[in-house]
């Protein structure tokens, strides 16, 4: 490696870095202020690159100049901008108190809706941009040549955090967001209209969003999945920055760059786990990033609610459970092969979605990478049967108790963390196992995955294959519904409640914690394994972000404040996506609709509602 | 006698299912400083908060400057021109102390003068010595002044004090009566919770009792000091 290569390799390192400040300045500008992590913040870097892909070319037929090409990226960001204004007036000014595993949803719903908008307005197919006028050249750098444009991206960071800097300080504007950041309630009290600043301070981080995705038309061709591709990174330079801090982004995103540079030149298929792993050790030894503040986590408006009242099942609910569990016993006699296939999923994701509410509910660990670990058991399950002959039983084994481990190797560095960090923890650690399955093309089959995961021949027919689901989702159910009784349940449940006081009292409240997490980690793995083995084959999406969304939602849906409700909210969510999918060639559309109305009207989801009845009719506690 | 510049009526307010106050009513006249004592959980500071809008009363009515402000979000009243200085300080530990003061400034009513840094630090001096200073590099006293130096740059009418002698030292405790006591001079009326009675006594003309948020005694400060059993009852510790 001589010395010219290094350095043209460093100044791409920063060339990208710089793209990744752009943006990831708009997310923590907005989450210091609203104290929302915004999921949609990938969506405006989609439409900005969108929105650039059709008026840039549009303005150099009147003129092939340079200046109208950046006329066009900033009229692309100013447009972007106006759309995160809209969608604070619309949704998020609804939110602000809602705890923030909601808050992430709504979010997330948003990014659903605008996926399927983009497909409708650009088509599927992917865009590429005008190269900028006068940009297109290379330059000559130690005998290597260097594209001019990524040159100029090297000073677009730099300049951004410069303006930004003469923002904050030097603007009032600018003064009452550094200020909300530390205490928007006083902001308030001060007679400033908090509203009016929040609007503001969603312009600008889209707007921001909207720059960093409108600058990047001529080095990407604008595609529908580039949201979830950069909102990640995001997230990762974010959390590493520090919450909330512009100057935190910036040295983290050009640690972030250097470390893709040269790190695809020594591990080209793990450069999205080496990026995982840099944060991983920071948030060790800086839990709140690099220059974040610990308030900027605590001390939250909401806390994240969770089962109340654990209550056990009165006489009519055990009638009602002792008919549902017979119903679904005689379900094989008279169901289609179809209606089978539809009923085992039903009881997989029952099974994955309590034992996500064990750690949300009961321990409240809000996991935003939960199918992690249903992927991690789906990949053992399936692995082991394809690549190593073995039979379905000890692979249905191995899915539990693999993910188990993964769970508890995660789990020891995310039961550090508390709040949004810990979230983004768990997100991040399911991004790896994500990329490992994904990149890893020749163990893990890639994005295809590997076919062929059928159960022994005994458990083929649909029928009884879902009589061994049946028993084993039950089984594993009843089983942690009890650990959820047993003192170790109590226990976390006061750790999530006030983590001082029961520190103070003795709890060792790590490791209850790390061990809730292993647990859930690995009824996760056994449905993951299941699932497996009722499809018949494993991909990555099983690892995915938009799997974990759809735990969150089964248990959001189900009400987190009961013990039960995850499963019925299980069911609920499956038969209602079974319904719409088919229906309409937007259903991501829907399905983000739905989410948001659900954050929105029915916070307490299907299990909450009812417990409010049983408490006392006709009155909902405030 | 002057009017009133804030009418409480039958004020009610708590935190979730907990009542704090129960029909709490009080008045602060234009130009006054008045004295809202009680022991720690009497419902001081929650009186406070429910008239600012940061607590939304649950019944009773709050009227400021001849304008009903029940249920208004607390931005729009401290524009009409209540100020309030919070008992934890909540200073923004980020900014500087110039920049403290910015986030507070808003125009005068028609024909007052405006407060301006400078001639805040004329009432505070020592805040003159750090303008530049982060917020979070000065000392508990200071901060204390800086709070309320941030809320009369919002050029208020009246001020709600939440505890300001509370965990001051003697010295300090001195210059924040001098502050108080400068304020009313300014013709800034101002309703204080306390539960030191010689500050109080130093600075308040008229006194509230609140216990168990209910109003058990009002009166003029020195009928307050007098009144021993009053005292015994619902102050001492």
């Amino acid at each position: 490696m001589d010395f010219s290569f290094v350095v043209v390799q460093a100044l791409s390192g920063l060339a990208s870095a710089s793209s990744l400040f752009v943006i990831a300045s708009g997310l923590t500008l907005v989450f210091g202020v609203t104290r929302i992590v915004n999921f949609a913040h990938g969506s405006f870097y989609m439409l900005g690159a969108y929105i650039a892909v059709t008026v840039v070319p549009w303005l150099l037929e009147i003129d092939r100049s340079p200046w109208l090409f950046f006329v066009g990226v900033l009229v692309s960001a100013v447009a972007v901008g106006i759309l995160g204004v809209v969608m604070e007036v619309l949704l998020l000014r609804r939110i602000y108190k809602v705890p923030e595993l909601f808050q992430l949803l709504a979010t997330f719903g948003v990014v659903l809706m605008v996926q399927d908008a983009v497909l409708k307005i650009w088509g599927p197919v992917d865009i590429t941009g005008p190269r900028a006028p006068g940009l297109r050249h290379g330059v000559e750098i130690l005998g290597q040549r260097f594209p001019a444009y990524e040159l100029f991206l090297i000073f677009v960071g730099p300049a951004v955090l410069g303006l930004l800097w003469l923002l904050m300080h030097r603007t009032r504007f600018g003064i009452l967001i550094r200020a909300a950041t530390r205490d928007r309630e006083m902001v308030g009290a001060l007679g400033v209209n908090q509203a009016l600043l929040f609007t503001g301070t969603l312009f600008l981080g889209a707007f921001l969003a909207g720059l960093g995705g409108a600058l990047q038309i001529p080095r990407v061709s604008a595609s529908a999945q580039m949201d979830l591709s950069i909102i990640t990174e995001v997230f990762v330079v974010t959390v590493i920055g520090g919450m909330g801090s512009v100057t935190g982004a910036f040295l983290a995103a050009v640690l972030i760059g250097q470390l893709q540079a040269f790190g695809v030149l020594v591990f080209p298929k793990i450069t999205l786990v080496l990026v995982f792993l840099l944060m991983a050790a920071v948030l060790v030894v800086k839990p709140w990033g690099l220059l974040g503040k610990p308030e900027a986590a605590a001390g939250r408006a909401a806390l994240p609610e969770g089962i109340l009242n654990p209550a056990r099942f009165a006489a009519v609910e055990k009638g009602l459970l002792a008919l549902s569990v017979t119903a679904l016993l005689a379900l094989p006699f008279f169901g289609s092969a179809y209606t089978m296939k539809v009923a085992t999923e039903v009881l997989v994701f029952a099974l994955a979605a309590f034992s996500l509410n064990f750690l949300v509910g009961n321990g409240g660990i809000v996991s935003f990478g939960h199918a992690a670990y249903f992927g991690l058991g789906a990949y053992a399950a399936g692995l082991l049967v394809v690549k190593a002959g073995v039979p379905m039983e000890p692979a249905l084994v191995a899915a539990p108790v693999v993910a188990g481990l993964f769970a508890a190797l995660f789990g020891f560095f995310v039961v550090r963390l508390s709040g949004i960090y810990l979230a983004m923890l768990t997100l991040a650690f399911a991004q790896i196992a994500y990329a490992v399955c994904f990149q890893w093309v020749e163990f893990t089959g890639g994005d295809n995955g590997v076919v062929g995961v059928w159960p022994s021949a005994w458990a083929a027919s649909r029928h009884v294959y879902f009589y061994v689901v049946a028993v084993l989702v039950v089984a594993a159910i009843l089983a942690l519904r009890h650990v959820v009784y047993a003192p170790f349940g109590a226990t976390l449940r006061a750790a999530r409640d006030s983590e001082q006081r029961a520190d103070a009292i003795g709890v060792d409240v790590r490791v209850h914690r790390w061990l809730g997490f292993t647990l859930a980690g690995a009824a996760a793995g056994l449905a993951g394994g299941l699932y497996a083995f009722s499809k018949g084959s494993i991909d990555p999406t099983m690892l995915g972000i938009p799997m974990s969304v759809d735990f969150l939602a089964m248990i959001l849906l189900g009400g987190i404040q009961t013990v039960m409700g995850a499963v019925v909210g299980a069911a609920a969510f499956h038969a209602i996506k079974d319904v719409f999918m088919p229906l309409t060639d937007f259903w991501r559309f829907f399905l983000g609709a739905s989410i948001i109305a659900l954050v929105l009207i029915f916070p307490r989801g299907l299990g909450g509602a009812y417990a409010a009845l049983r408490r006392q009719p006709g009155v909902v506690r405030a | 006698m002057a009017e009133a510049v804030l009418e409480v009526e039958a004020l009610h307010a708590g935190y979730g299912p907990a009542k704090v106050l129960f029909g709490v009513s009080l008045s602060l006249r234009r130009g006054e400083v008045a004295a809202l004592m009680g022991r720690n959980g009497a419902g001081k500071s929650t009186t406070l908060k429910a008239i600012m809008g940061l607590l939304p009363p649950r019944g009773g009515r709050v009227r400021f400057a001849g304008q009903d402000i029940t249920g208004l979000p607390p931005f729009r009243i401290a524009r009409l021109g209540l100020g309030y200085v919070p008992e934890e300080r909540r200073i923004f530990t980020d900014l500087t102390v110039y920049e403290n003061l910015e986030v507070g400034r808003r125009a005068p009513a028609a024909g007052r003068a405006a407060w301006t840094p400078e001639r805040l630090f004329t009432v505070f001096p020592n805040l003159a010595e750090m303008r530049g200073r982060r917020a979070s590099a000065m000392s508990g006293g200071e901060q204390q002044m800086l709070t309320i130096a941030r809320t009369l740059m919002g050029n208020p009418e009246a001020v709600l004090l939440d505890e300001p002698s509370e965990g001051l030292a003697p010295v300090i405790v001195e210059q924040m009566a001098d502050a108080v006591l400068r304020m009313k001079e300014e013709g800034i009326a101002v309703l204080l919770s306390e539960q030191n009675l010689d500050f109080a006594a130093a600075v308040a003309d008229r006194a509230y009792v609140i216990e168990r948020g209910e109003i058990r005694f009002q009166g003029a400060m020195a009928a307050l000091e007098a009144d021993e059993q009053v005292r015994e009852a619902y102050l001492t510790v």
